[in-house]
């Protein structure tokens, strides 16, 4: 992404650094605490979060009807309640309706479930087109949602965010909880893809 | 508020930049911004006032800047109006910090 008005990026880096070390300084922030907050949502909080979550839907009836009736308690009997994802609404793509998130604001999203968001998430184009034009923007991602199936569009905001509980494919029946959440993508469970099978030519020849 | 940041329905903001594979923070500076803005969103001001204050960005600045450059911008504000930091601080340590970085010194 660029743009000519963009401050130079060693200009931001020598702010951030002398803003990082006053707040040192002044025990506002511990620098041990940034670290590890950085080294959270870089590898231990992400989509494989929310990838368990529908799993278990798919596996388990009851857990799907709390979820979609009750997001924010289903998920905390999984413990995976976290900050920013404290109220979710869970909504269910089906052969009649494809569900989309959104913030159009900003960048509201659940971080506990899914980290954090893409660039494109955030990006002005997309907020201001997911609203307008869903199904073109889909068709950015590749994703070729029918006329026939309806298209919901779901805005975020500070309080309430989303999850897509994306269809479960065909041919997945003898596959394990575990193995069904290894197929779930961040992009599904945001509404700009759906769940693929993986292409491998060993086991389709089988 | 009435601002740039009520983008539904804008047109012309181009395609989306969708990158492959992309990292969770693109350089060092961006995690910097993150986390001092996570670790302080809880203690000194609720998130409610950290999204206002990205939106109390000049228009023509919010429309061309980075995402964690708001993020910066909202961190900057809210820290020197809570009078945790002063602009005058910010940019004499900036000042130490890049003759430090002089490799002649």
């Amino acid at each position: 992404m660029s743009s000519h008005n963009q401050q130079p990026d060693a200009d931001i880096a020598l702010r951030v650094k002398a803003i990082e070390s006053l707040l040192i300084e002044k025990g506002i922030i511990d620098p041990a605490a940034i670290d590890t907050i950085i080294d959270a949502y870089e590898h231990r909080i992400g989509p494989h979060n929310g990838a368990r979550i529908v799993a278990k839907a798919w596996v388990d009836s009851e857990f799907k009807q709390r979820l979609l009736a009750d997001g924010t308690s289903a998920i905390a009997e999984m413990n995976l309640t976290g900050f920013s994802s404290e109220h979710m609404v869970v909504v269910e793509n089906t052969p009649e309706v494809h569900n989309l998130i959104v913030c159009t604001l900003c960048s509201c999203y659940p971080w506990a479930i899914l980290g954090l968001p893409p660039t494109w998430y955030k990006s002005f184009a997309y907020r201001s087109r997911a609203v307008i034009d869903p199904r073109g923007v889909l068709r950015e991602f590749g994703l070729e949602i029918p006329e026939e199936v309806a298209v919901r569009v779901w805005d975020s905001n500070a309080d309430l965010r989303y999850l897509v509980l994306p269809e479960r494919p065909v041919g997945t029946e003898t596959m394990t909880e575990s193995e069904l959440a290894s197929l779930v993508t961040r992009n599904a469970m945001i509404g700009t893809a759906k769940v693929q099978l993986p292409s491998s030519p060993h086991e389709q020849a089988a | 508020m009435n601002g740039p940041h009520d983008m539904g329905g804008m047109h012309n903001l181009g395609p989306i930049p969708i990158e492959e594979n992309e990292p969770v923070f693109h350089s060092e500076w961006e995690a910097k911004v993150f986390a001092m803005s996570f670790a302080t969103f809880g203690n000194y001001f609720p998130v409610d006032e950290t999204r206002h204050a990205s939106e109390r960005m000049p228009p023509g600045k919010y429309l061309s800047s980075r995402y964690y450059e708001r993020w910066l911008y909202a961190l900057e504000l809210l820290l020197t109006e809570h009078d945790l930091l002063t602009q005058s601080e910010i940019e004499e340590r900036m000042a130490q910090l890049a003759q430090a970085d002089t490799p002649s010194s």
